[in-house]
């Protein structure tokens, strides 16, 4: 087991504040290359504002400060100096709730490959079709590529979404509670997905449903009231744990 | 390479927007700036008060009480048309129209609340005043009664509009309780839904009356330019708008003449600022009121 | 029973205020229209006035009105949306949002004839640009600014924060995120306000009393500097000017309906954009 855990991202002593509010308290993680990684816990546990760190997507948020250090590739991306745009290429993300742009099915996956500065339409359309059969959504959209996206259902959305991202051939991809707003078969459809992409890429997902970080990650990290509880293996984590915290989580005493 | 340019575009940006502050503001330093000698040179309450409008004579007499009575005096008028009907219109529209109608009537009032002033002077000089001349048997129908019935018609869209957004955004919650409690329409309407929208009608008569204490066109066309204090609706007035319009082609720059319109529009102004502050504190009031936050 | 009644006299009303209200405003469009028809023609639209302003056409005033409101949303509109968009986007310091909020609030309801007063002694005296096309633009444009101002920052304000995020999070620049989404998501209700500001401009007459306006004018305006004629400054002038009255009324008719024409189309363009838009965005 241990040959294939490369260590991908390394967060380091990481303490993030809103205002004066402490909402990570000392986080230290590694993420395994090519591994699903999981985060539970009930919410306001600062899952998500962990995982928006990833690709300083915080930066956008109003009077926060962040210490310690996450490594990827040999760079801190916590430092100030660290280029947002250069990362956010590398590590792509997958927000809660469908965000398509108001413009065609097309456009929506082919802009990140024109704000990269790609013009031409050929290796345009063979990535867009490229990402969007890689997100399972092509068979149905191919004949309607210039419709608008709002049009599509709430799953397709939220592949659309997928694809987006990929087209930016990311390498590592973070999914906010990407099922949150879907019914079942479309959150089957987005879990099947990401056990394909995992192939490809390091997934890092936040998600409410205990059953479905079970069903779909490698590791699970179970965090409370800001704090990293227990990070293990997916299997440890749900059979054996070792807080006493996160049993009482799993088996539904709060949260 | 990126930064800079970024850089740049958001320099551009902050510098038009800078400009933009600085035109609003300008605004009000050129009116303080160019009224300053007249509220030096003459005694402010004699310009405030004083009875005698003459700015020809040597020396002029400017003493602007009259054009002030005038601005009143018609206001007073437009609103006592344009609060019942405005307000009735938009209850009718709110309560009474149904889907079909309101889809239609909305836009259309709002599309109405753009005709420009001058044609309501043109209409008002043209048909009303020798129409109302001819009903009251007066002198002329250029007086301040047709200036009111202009300016109270011009102003119903912009009243009608507005209450109307306020009755609507009461909640439906609110109309259900009273029905539940067995009221019938019109008592739910005046028991329950206008005391609820009570603060958005205020704000929109105040408008209304912002609107129409600044109109300068129509008055300039219609209230027939005589500036002695009012005693009626049937004679002709010099509201302060129209005496800026109409006087400030022949006063010299830098008269006393000259800087007494300025004074005028300073002051103006001020009752435009008192009048939109009053209706941004009510309905700022309104909102936390009815729940909907700031 | 008695409830009933009241019932029915409360209704029967408010029906009558809706329907005075209707009934007032339709006069005054049928009057102009029904006066003003007849002495629309070729001639009207395209010649310049003879004999005095007791014949011919309105043609210069026409050009003149769209020349003073083209030049007041070509400074107006950059001007405005830069300054909603740097307030929106770029999370100023909360000096200029409000010192900006306002001075948009308070001259919104500003006399349009104090804008006059501004022109005059900005634009026609301080600047020298003299009583032109150029100053009465700017003034125009001043008038309309704190509306585009409000209807770009109410249109930015209503773009998902999401719409920002998923550019960002694809590796989109800040400018790219601005001039590729967020600006194309808020144009409809950009374009809503503009033209409802075009509106506003062409109509108005009191601003451009003495920093443009001129009753006679030979020809077209060849320069940024010269005088212009304009649509509702003609029939003001038609009206209190000149000697014969018998003459010029008709003409102020034909002004006067061009002029309501002009500005209820306008109008109605914006708001059915609006509502289009405005449903477009509910699904």
């Amino acid at each position: 087991m241990s040959a294939e855990n490369i260590i991908r991202i390394q967060a380091e002593n990481v303490n993030f504040y809103y205002g004066r509010h402490k909402a990570l308290k000392n986080i230290n993680l590694d993420f395994y290359n090519n591994k699903v990684t999981s985060f539970i816990g009930p919410s306001g546990c600062g899952k998500s504002t962990f995982i928006r760190l990833l690709n300083k997507m915080n930066d956008l948020v109003a009077d926060t400060k962040t210490e310690g250090n996450i490594w990827l590739d040999g760079e801190n991306i916590l430092h100030d100096k660290a280029d947002a745009v250069k990362i956010r290429r590398k590590v792509g993300m997958v927000f809660q709730k469908p965000n398509p742009f108001a413009k065609t099915i097309f456009q929506n996956v082919s802009y990140g490959l024109e704000i990269n500065g790609e013009k031409n339409k050929k290796i345009i359309s063979d990535k867009v079709e490229e990402s969007l059969k890689k997100a399972a959504l092509w068979n149905e959209v191919k004949d309607r590529l210039a419709d608008n996206a709002l049009k599509l259902s709430g799953g397709q959305q939220q592949r659309l979404c997928i694809a987006r991202c990929l087209a930016v051939e990311p390498e590592v991809i973070l999914f906010d509670e990407p099922c949150a707003s879907l019914d079942p078969i479309s959150t089957n459809k987005i879990e099947e997905l990401i056990l394909e992409l995992k192939k490809q890429y390091t997934i890092v997902i936040v998600t409410h449903n205990m059953q479905q970080a079970a069903r779909v990650s490698d590791w699970t990290a179970f965090m409370y009231l800001g704090e990293l509880i227990e990070f293990a293996s997916t299997d440890k984590i749900f059979t054996v744990p070792k807080e006493k915290k996160t049993e009482e989580y799993l088996s539904g005493k709060f949260g | 390479m990126r930064n800079y340019k970024e850089k740049i575009i958001q320099i551009l940006l902050t510098s038009l927007a800078f400009a933009s502050l600085f035109f609003l503001i300008g605004i009000v330093f050129i009116l303080v700036k160019e009224s300053i000698p007249i509220i030096s040179e003459i005694n402010f309450l004699e310009f405030l008060f004083g009875k005698e409008w003459y700015p020809s004579r040597q020396p002029p007499q400017l003493g602007i009480f009259p054009l002030i009575t005038a601005s009143l005096l018609v206001t007073a008028g437009a609103l006592s048309i344009c609060i019942p009907l405005g307000v009735g219109a938009a209850l009718y529209i709110n309560e009474l129209a149904g889907i079909k109608q309101k889809k239609i009537l909305k836009p259309l009032i709002e599309i109405l609340a753009g005709i420009p002033s001058i044609v309501y002077g043109f209409f008002g000089m043209l048909i009303a005043a020798p129409f109302i001349q001819k009903i009251f048997n007066i002198p002329t129908g250029l007086c301040a009664l047709t200036a009111s019935v202009m300016l109270g018609i011009m102003a119903i869209p912009t009243v009608t509009s507005i209450s109307e957004d306020a009755l609507s955004s009461v909640p439906k919650s609110f109309k259900e309780a009273s029905y539940a409690l067995g009221a019938n329409r019109i008592q739910t309407l005046f028991k329950v839904i206008i005391p609820a929208a009570a603060s958005g009608i205020s704000t929109s008569i105040i408008l209304g009356a912002s609107r129409i204490v600044g109109e300068t066109m129509t008055v300039l066309m219609v209230s027939g330019g005589a500036a002695v204090v009012a005693k009626s609706f049937f004679v002709p007035v010099r509201p302060m708008t129209s005496t800026i319009a109409a006087e400030m082609g022949e006063a010299a720059v830098g008269s006393p003449h000259y800087h007494a319109l300025f004074a005028i529009g300073l002051i103006l102004f001020l009752i435009t600022l008192i009048f939109n502050a009053g209706a941004e504190h009510i309905s700022k009031k309104y909102r936390i009121k009815l729940g909907l936050g700031r | 029973m008695k409830n009933k009644i009241v019932e029915n006299i409360g209704f029967i009303i408010i029906t009558l205020c809706l329907l005075a209200t209707l009934f007032f405003l339709a006069l005054i469009i049928y009057f102009i229209f029904a006066k003003g028809i007849s002495v629309i023609s070729w001639e009207f639209l395209t010649c310049a006035p003879r004999k005095a302003m007791t014949a011919g056409g309105v043609a210069p005033a026409i050009a003149g009105t769209i020349f003073l409101t083209l030049g007041a949303v070509i400074f107006a509109l950059p001007l405005g949306m830069s300054c909603a968009i740097y307030l929106n986007e770029y999370n100023p310091s909360g000096f200029i949002v409000n010192a900006v909020r306002i001075g948009v609030n308070n001259l919104a309801g500003v006399p349009s004839v104090v804008f006059g007063l501004f022109g005059l002694a900005v634009f026609v005296k301080f600047l020298g640009f003299g009583v032109s096309v150029l100053s009465g633009s700017l003034t125009l444009g001043i008038l309309i600014l704190p509306a585009i101002i409000s209807a770009s920052q109410e249109a930015l304000t209503a773009v998902p924060q999401s719409v920002r995020e998923a550019s960002l999070a694809l590796g989109a620049t800040k400018l790219q995120t601005i001039v590729k989404t967020v600006i194309p998501s808020a144009l409809p209700g950009i374009m809503t306000g503009v033209i409802l500001s075009i509106g506003r401009a062409a109509g108005e007459t009191a601003p451009i009393l003495f920093t443009a306006a001129a009753f006679y004018k030979r020809g077209y305006p060849d320069s940024p500097f010269s005088e212009v004629m304009a649509l509702p400054y003609h029939i003001y002038a038609l009206m209190t000017e000149g000697t014969r009255p018998e003459l010029q009324t008709p003409i102020a008719y034909g002004c006067a309906l061009l002029l309501l024409a002009i500005v209820l189309l306008i109008s109605s363009a914006a708001i059915i954009l609006r509502n289009k838009y405005g449903r477009y965005y509910v699904s």
